[in-house]
């Protein structure tokens, strides 16, 4: 390199190492990645940053991507992952397009073949730009090492601004070992992104607030997209000024306090009565970064059908995308809630809210605290009791024990409740919290799964313990698919059709058990944690679930808490799938 | 209702690709679709014919708009425009009174024929949707043995539209295109 080359800002690197140099630029602490013949270049410059980057070698790609999540979701700042050609990057996939569905800045890194070979079908080559272009926010090839730094530049902005979403750049091994005289400030060139937040023109901010001091019934719908805002405390502004009860999504969780008196928790399918009896008689539903999912809204036309709809998003294809709003607002709804708060006034909503807190009281989530083992609630709320005053985390799998977590852990903060709520994907809480433990290693994190969830990515059990990750998982094991069980047991006259997790000559597995309980547990979870090196108990009694909760709390490395439940359980209450809410299961 | 969509896009490898699965995987009915490059070779403009109603066009185009390398989507459709569509066709015209009369009517229609076989003829012929469609009927009985269409391109005629909103949609202009409230 000459001095006038030094002196323009310029230096002689390879890909990898512009690669590695941009994320140490963007400020990523700690990455995920696992290694192969493509991306290797990029771990050899890896090595050469480890002062300033903490690589984690998770043991499946998938495991490294929710990883990649977990950081994200609990900082708010870009998940970062890295995966080598053909399988390393079709593994991670499942992890890309949950980040899209629930909106997550994810940075993903696929190593590819070289690029003279690129369409010959080498070995480990799949064309992951073409498979993943549906699920990413957007992606990229690179075939020139030149534009890596600019590329990157743009990954990271796009990745983080606007609705937040995944980031997929696909760098051929021979890009990452060309050489370049970097210039690091290469202008971005997205023509067609500015980034900008959009923002609600005042006459829209004057209209809300005009319609909700005119509300007799209004209600607060909040979701995801307060918590990608940081709009959490001028939601709480909101409620304050306004007294307006809020109930929330999956996604929104933490987002108000679950033991504010408004607060009506969750709604959908498996949320409150209460929340879903609010929306069914509110006059005005305010819609807070939300999308009128499914899950959500069972049928559509009934849902909230005598109110008006306001509708804030940040991404105006979500406006009047699955219903139609009376004023769909496109706007970052953190702007949207500092102006609403400026001129806001409060409704005359006594009446309402006594309404509501009736509900509240009538039809709480409940269930059995007299039965005589362990319920998966009450494992749950115990849980909770005892966390509630420690900087605690929470993530979950997918199925009856995640809707349980949100009923009965009720969050007060944002961020610290991470679920796969758009996609649904089961395996998300062990690595998701093994992302959250690196993000936050003085934190009690923690993983409510289930046995099958648990069982789709019981291989980062090996990172937590190398890495020095010790989250805990309280493991509600029924031996059984429940939430396929439920659906079995309510819509299928109980036929199991393969939603038993034991061998398949005991008597469950065709729906023939005699308790409860599966008369023998299969696998045996406490023995698979210890082989890895975690601490381990199992539970059945009532009586010693405080106990064992405390011990897996104080436990200094990784821990599972393998509880006995029955699995005849069902979440409740339910609003059958495209249904109403006088559809109602509630016993 | 048939609605004409005009897309300005970063001529980068796989925008096509992008921008047809996401038409594709949401269901949107497209009869038409026509790619080239404009006067900046940085940018590709697409056109697209859209059928659907009101709603589906708002979704349609705000799915477009989200897409990173679009650079602005227009509704040439809802403004006084030109549109064209260009056909190649390949017809039996042995030479005589047939391939006489099937002159007359390129004349007639403004095309040209721009290869002449031993049996059979190529005629260019451009227009709007029902020129074109009139024509393909007129040579329907002489045998058709071979058609090409580009698919519809369409242009807002000056002194109006397109040039007035802005390259890259300002922060508030999403909201002057969904803010009409819904009755």
């Amino acid at each position: 390199m000459s001095t006038t080359e030094a002196a323009a800002g310029t230096e002689l690197l390879t890909g990898a190492d512009i690669l590695v140099r941009s994320l140490v630029e963007h400020n990523v602490e700690v990455l995920f990645a696992y290694p192969g013949g493509a991306s290797m270049p990029m771990h050899q410059a890896l090595t050469r940053y480890k002062d300033q980057i903490r690589t984690i070698l998770p043991r499946h790609e998938q495991g490294g991507g929710f990883a990649a999540q977990g950081y994200a979701r609990s900082t708010g700042r870009p998940g970062v992952c890295m995966v080598t050609s053909g399988p390393g990057a079709t593994n991670l996939v499942t992890a890309i397009a949950d980040a899209k569905l629930d909106s997550i800045p994810m940075i993903a890194i696929t190593g590819q073949v070289p690029t003279k070979v690129i369409g010959s079908d080498a070995f480990q080559e799949t064309p992951i730009v073409e498979v993943c272009r549906g699920i990413t926010k957007h992606h990229y090839l690179v075939t020139d090492v030149r534009e890596l730094p600019r590329i990157m530049r743009e990954a990271f902005f796009i990745a983080t601004t606007g609705r937040p979403g995944p980031v997929l750049v696909d760098i051929p091994k021979d890009v990452q070992n060309q050489q370049l005289l970097v210039e690091w400030d290469a202008p971005m060139n997205l023509p067609g992104y500015s980034g900008e937040k959009c923002k609600a023109a005042p006459e829209q901010i004057r209209q809300v607030a005009a319609a909700i001091k005119l509300a007799k019934r209004p209600m607060i719908y909040a979701g995801g997209g307060i918590i990608a805002s940081e709009a959490s405390e001028l939601l709480r502004e909101l409620v304050r000024r306004t007294g307006i009860p809020v109930t929330m999504t999956v996604m929104g969780l933490g987002a108000f306090p679950s033991e504010d008196p408004l607060c009506l928790d969750m709604l959908g399918m498996h949320g409150s009565a209460y929340a879903n009896y609010a929306v069914r008689d509110c006059d005005l539903l305010i819609g807070l970064g939300v999308r009128f999912d499914d899950r959500v809204t069972g049928k559509l036309e009934a849902f909230a059908k005598h109110a008006k709809i306001i509708h804030v998003d940040i991404d105006a294809s979500e406006l009047n995308k699955n219903k139609a709003a009376h004023f769909p607002i496109c706007s970052d709804v953190g702007f949207f809630l500092a102006e609403l708060n400026k001129i806001v006034e409060a409704p005359e909503i006594s009446a309402w809210v006594e309404q509501c807190q009736t509900w509240k009281k009538n039809v709480p989530f409940k269930f059995d605290a007299k039965f005589d083992g362990i319920t998966q609630q009450s494992a749950i709320h115990e849980l909770w009791k005892m966390t509630k005053e420690r900087d605690t985390y929470i993530t979950v799998g997918v199925g009856q024990h995640q809707m349980w977590a949100a009923q009965f852990y009720r969050f007060s903060k944002p961020r610290t409740w991470l679920s796969s709520s758009g996609l649904g994907t089961m395996g998300f809480g062990l690595p998701a919290a093994m992302g959250v433990q690196a993000a936050h290693p003085d934190s009690l994190v923690i993983d409510i799964d289930g046995d099958g969830s648990f069982q789709m990515n019981i291989q980062e059990m090996a990172t937590c313990y190398c890495e020095n990750l010790p989250v805990k998982v309280l493991l509600l094991n029924n031996q059984h698919l429940g939430m396929v069980v439920q659906w079995e047991d309510r819509f299928h006259e109980k036929n199991r059709a393969h939603t038993y997790l034991g061998p398949i000559h005991h008597d469950e597995w065709c729906g023939k058990g005699s308790s409860i309980y599966a008369t023998e547990r299969y696998p045996d979870f406490v023995t698979i944690a210890k082989g890895f090196g975690w601490g381990a108990a199992s539970v059945s009694k009532k009586e010693d679930l405080r106990t064992a909760l405390q011990t897996m709390i104080d436990y200094p490395g990784p821990y599972v808490l393998d509880v006995e439940v029955p699995y005849q359980e069902h979440v409740l209450p339910m609003i059958p799938s495209g249904h109403t809410v006088d559809d109602i299961i509630l016993e | 209702m048939r609605h004409v969509l005009s897309a300005v896009v970063q001529n980068v490898p796989g925008v096509l690709a992008h921008i047809s699965g996401m038409l594709a995987s949401r269901g949107y009915n497209i009869d038409s679709l026509a790619v080239g490059e404009t006067e900046d070779p940085n940018l590709s403009r697409m056109t697209f014919v859209v059928v659907g109603d009101a709603r589906v066009l708002e979704q349609v185009r705000k799915q477009l708009e989200k897409i990173v390398t679009v650079v602005k989507v227009v509704d040439v459709s809802a403004q006084d425009y030109v549109e064209r569509d260009l056909m190649l066709l390949k017809i039996k015209a042995p030479a005589g009174t047939t391939r006489t009369e099937i002159r007359e009517l390129v004349d007639i229609f403004r095309g040209k024929i721009v290869d002449v076989g031993a049996e059979e003829i190529v005629i260019e012929i451009s227009g709007r949707e029902s020129k074109i469609q009139a024509f393909i009927e007129r040579m329907r009985p002489y045998g058709i043995t071979e058609l090409v269409r580009t698919g519809r391109i369409a242009m807002v005629r000056s002194g109006q539209g397109e040039s007035e909103s802005a390259p890259v949609e300002e922060s508030g202009s999403i909201n002057k295109f969904v803010n009409q409230p819904v009755k």
